[in-house]
């Protein structure tokens, strides 16, 4: 859809010369306002949330190995779930999707850089001290966040620790990061987009994150203002969620999942871009129903603030409010269906060929589907009775979040890694960590429908003797999983030391668009001219 | 491809007379001003949720909270065609040491008519305590018809230590009552706000 020309358009004048070295050591990252450095320091800090909490994801599995209470106190198991779900959400997943958008975003619309490169740094550089202080707080007297991601009142205020302030005051600098990201990303493609790049033409991944971007403002102050109150009512006396003073609790579920259903599409939303730039890549063919694609997926942003009490149908709303929320969250798996029709549609009949991006990119498509459909189960109220706070809903989040967004971002790594690095990555090494990871990772979660359908609940350190079989597997394929990812690691890293075949500008033979016109790999600084698109 | 390259570098001419710069054309402040304004008002917003939530329970009664004022007896007249039971149950937040319970566990009661149920309260332990009640009705469309001419939850209920007291409530249904509720039952939980509520201790105890 894009088509454009530039690579020899790097004449770069001599009024400014800076623009040639690219300055060594530490302060090079420190100070960097690069939107390929930044991205880079986005990527490995996703990166290495991701193994700490795999680690976590470790601890739980090595507990729940067996029934009965064998490796860590109950209340250390609650601060793993806690702090695991934290870190892959707000540590993970995230950032991982602000840093391929920093790399790609204005390669993609042909900008020169990011348009707020100040603030891009600062956004990125407040990150690691958040996590820091999450992280710390497991060591305080009275240990870490216990009260599950969801920060659920009265657990976290009137049963929680003195480590919620600084629970508290950690989600506050991922929330001013995030909106800092998103603030960047809508100012550059508003902005900074070359000429002839119009709205219609930008790439799919462009597309998704400009509206996960309008998601992320809209709702990352909702969850400020509501940690804010978990802050008040814990510590200076107010009640917005204590029935004593007059509060609710039940008001806190419907602030936090007013934010949290939203939150769930700021992390699938730019996975549907992502998907999309690589399916046609590896079916030589153009994208089946882009139009369509940008509509689903802005009405699926808008559907996404109407659905939030699906999660919250055992709280006793009334039967009218059920079923609203029922068939609005049922709603939603239409422009959801639209999408994977569409990429099915761009396979078909397409000369497709299976690199490792695209391995990913099919292996999304069908657990993706998979975890949608078990979504679509739990958005029965009358069955949500059963399923809901039991593992089912945990098998539901987790295909949809690892082999959905967790999935895609290796696909995009896969993709656009050897346009970064200008090598190719160790395919052996690749498919590897294709093979293990597919296999292991349904081992761990497809037992989870079954548990949680015959009634094992989620959170709970121990379990009922009937449930002893599924879990061991389940623990078998989490510790594969983990493993997995160690081969991850070891291509990461021999990628950045640049070992390798090169490759040439385009990089796979049927990627098209500005990010691969430029020449591998990517220079410092490139549309420093705009190229024209046509 | 010569033919664009052209293009590109006479575009490039025109455009970006300082290539470093970004697009001379536009304010990213002004781009950025709008944003924060959203950010601002989604902040706002969250905590504006907060009275519009109780507002919008109370209209539509789904949350069961009955009216945290009294009502004055307005019944036009008894519609003697119809009883309602209405359950009464009582119960202490935990930690809240107080024996609380209803003297009538069950009236029936025809909409229009004034109803008065008595509630037991005793403070067993050592220390003075400060007690809040908060009424919840079930359906909660039934809280909407629930009208109190007096009841204890309206004030804080101090009791000094090993202190018992009889707490009364009064009511009436109003006969607007739909059709399909002819029971309803009302739930007091008793809290204990010693802590929070230290400074009205004073005037309400003297
Ligand atoms: C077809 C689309 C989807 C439907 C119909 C759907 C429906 C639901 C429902 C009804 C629940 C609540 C279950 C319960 O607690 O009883 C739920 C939970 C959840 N969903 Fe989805 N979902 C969909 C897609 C997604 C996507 C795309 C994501 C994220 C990428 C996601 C992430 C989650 C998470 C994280 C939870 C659990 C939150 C928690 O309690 O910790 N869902 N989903
Ligand atoms: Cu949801």
């Amino acid at each position: 859809m894009t088509s454009a020309t530039d690579t020899t358009a790097h004449v770069d004048g001599e009024h400014h010369d800076d623009h040639h070295h690219i300055p060594k050591g530490l302060t090079r990252w420190l100070f960097t306002t690069n939107h390929k450095d930044i991205g880079t320091l986005y990527l490995w800090f996703a990166f290495i949330m991701f193994l700490v909490g795999g680690a976590m994801a470790m601890v739980i599995r090595a507990e729940l190995f067996q029934p009965g209470l064998q490796i860590v106190e109950p209340n250390f198991f609650n601060q793993m779930t806690t702090v695991h779900g934290l870190i892959m959400v707000f540590g993970a997943v995230m950032p991982a999707f602000t840093g391929l958008a920093n790399w790609l975003v204005p390669m993609m619309i042909g900008a020169p850089d990011m348009a707020l490169p100040r603030m891009n740094n600062w956004s990125f550089w407040i990150l690691p001290f958040a996590f820091l202080i999450l992280l710390s707080s497991l060591f305080m007297e009275g240990g870490g966040p216990a009260f599950g991601w969801t920060f659920y009142a009265p657990l976290s205020t009137t049963y929680s620790g003195d480590s919620t302030a600084l629970f508290v005051f950690s989600v506050h600098i991922m929330g001013i990061s995030s909106i800092m990201g998103a603030i960047n990303v809508i100012v550059t493609i508003f902005n900074m987009r070359a000429p002839g790049m119009t709205y219609m033409k930008m790439p799919l991944f462009v597309w998704t994150w400009l509206i996960t971007a309008f998601l992320l403002i809209a709702v990352m102050p909702v969850l400020a203002a509501a940690v804010t109150m978990v802050l008040t009512d814990k510590f200076f006396g107010t009640s917005f969620f204590d029935a004593a003073g007059g509060g609710d609790p039940v008001l806190f579920q419907h602030i936090f999942w007013f934010f949290g259903h939203p939150e769930v599409y700021i992390m699938i939303l730019p996975a549907f871009g992502i998907i999309s730039q690589i399916v046609p890549t590896f079916s030589r063919k153009k994208l089946f129903g882009y139009a369509s694609m940008v509509y689903a997926t802005a009405s699926i942003a808008l559907l996404s603030f109407v659905v939030w009490a699906h999660h919250m149908f055992t709280t006793g709303m009334p039967v009218a409010a059920e079923m609203f929320f029922m068939i609005a969250t049922m709603l939603i798996s239409v422009p959801t269906g639209v999408k994977v029709f569409n990429w099915v549609a761009t396979m078909w009949r397409g000369s497709l060929s299976f690199e490792i991006p695209m391995m990913f990119a099919i292996a999304f498509i069908v657990l993706f589907t998979i975890g949608g459909l078990s979504g679509l189960m739990l958005a029965i109220t009358p069955v949500d009775f059963q399923y809901h706070d039991t593992y089912f809903v945990v098998a539901h989040f987790h295909y949809v979040l690892v082999t959905g967004a967790v999935f895609s971002i290796m696909a995009a790594v896969y993709y656009w890694l050897p346009k970064w690095t200008g090598k190719m990555f160790d395919i052996t090494l690749a498919k590897w960590h294709f093979w293990c990871s597919l296999i292991s990772v349904n081992v761990l979660f497809f037992p989870m429908h079954f548990v949680g359908l015959a009634g094992m609940p989620r959170r709970i350190p121990d379990y009922a003797l009937q449930f002893a079989d599924f879990n061991k597997w389940i623990s078998v394929g989490g510790f594969a999983f983990g493993l997995s990812q160690l081969i991850f690691l070891a291509l990461l890293i021999k990628a950045c030391r640049h070992q390798g075949e090169s490759v040439s500008d385009q990089v796979w033979d049927g990627a098209e668009g500005l990010e691969w016109e430029i020449p591998s790999p990517a220079p410092y600084h490139t549309f420093d001219t705009p190229p024209v698109v046509k | 491809m010569q033919d664009d390259n052209k293009n590109i570098e006479q575009m490039a001419d025109q455009i970006q007379p300082s290539p470093t710069q970004p697009r001379q054309d536009v304010d990213h402040g002004k781009t950025v001003g709008k944003i924060m304004l959203l950010v601002v008002g989604m902040f706002c917003f969250a905590f504006a949720l907060v009275p519009l939530y109780d507002v919008f329970c109370r209209i539509t009664g789904i949350n069961g909270k009955t009216n945290v004022e009294a009502a004055v007896y307005s019944a036009p007249e008894v519609d003697e065609t119809r009883t309602i039971t209405v359950d009464f149950i009582t119960r202490t937040h935990s930690g809240m040491p107080w024996e609380f319970e209803a003297q009538t566990r069950k009236v029936d009661i025809h909409p229009g008519q004034m109803g008065e149920v008595t509630f037991y309260v005793r403070n067993p332990t050592g220390r003075d305590i400060i007690a809040q009640a908060v009424p919840s009705v079930t359906p909660g469309q039934a809280s909407l018809y629930l009208n109190k001419t007096e009841c204890f939850c309206f004030q804080h209920q101090p009791l000094k230590a090993g202190e018992e007291a009889l707490m009364p409530m009064v009511f009436y249904i109003d006969p607007q009552l739909p059709e399909n509720i002819n029971f309803f039952t009302l739930q007091y939980t008793l809290y204990d706000i010693t802590e929070t509520a230290e400074d009205a201790v004073e005037v309400a105890m003297n």
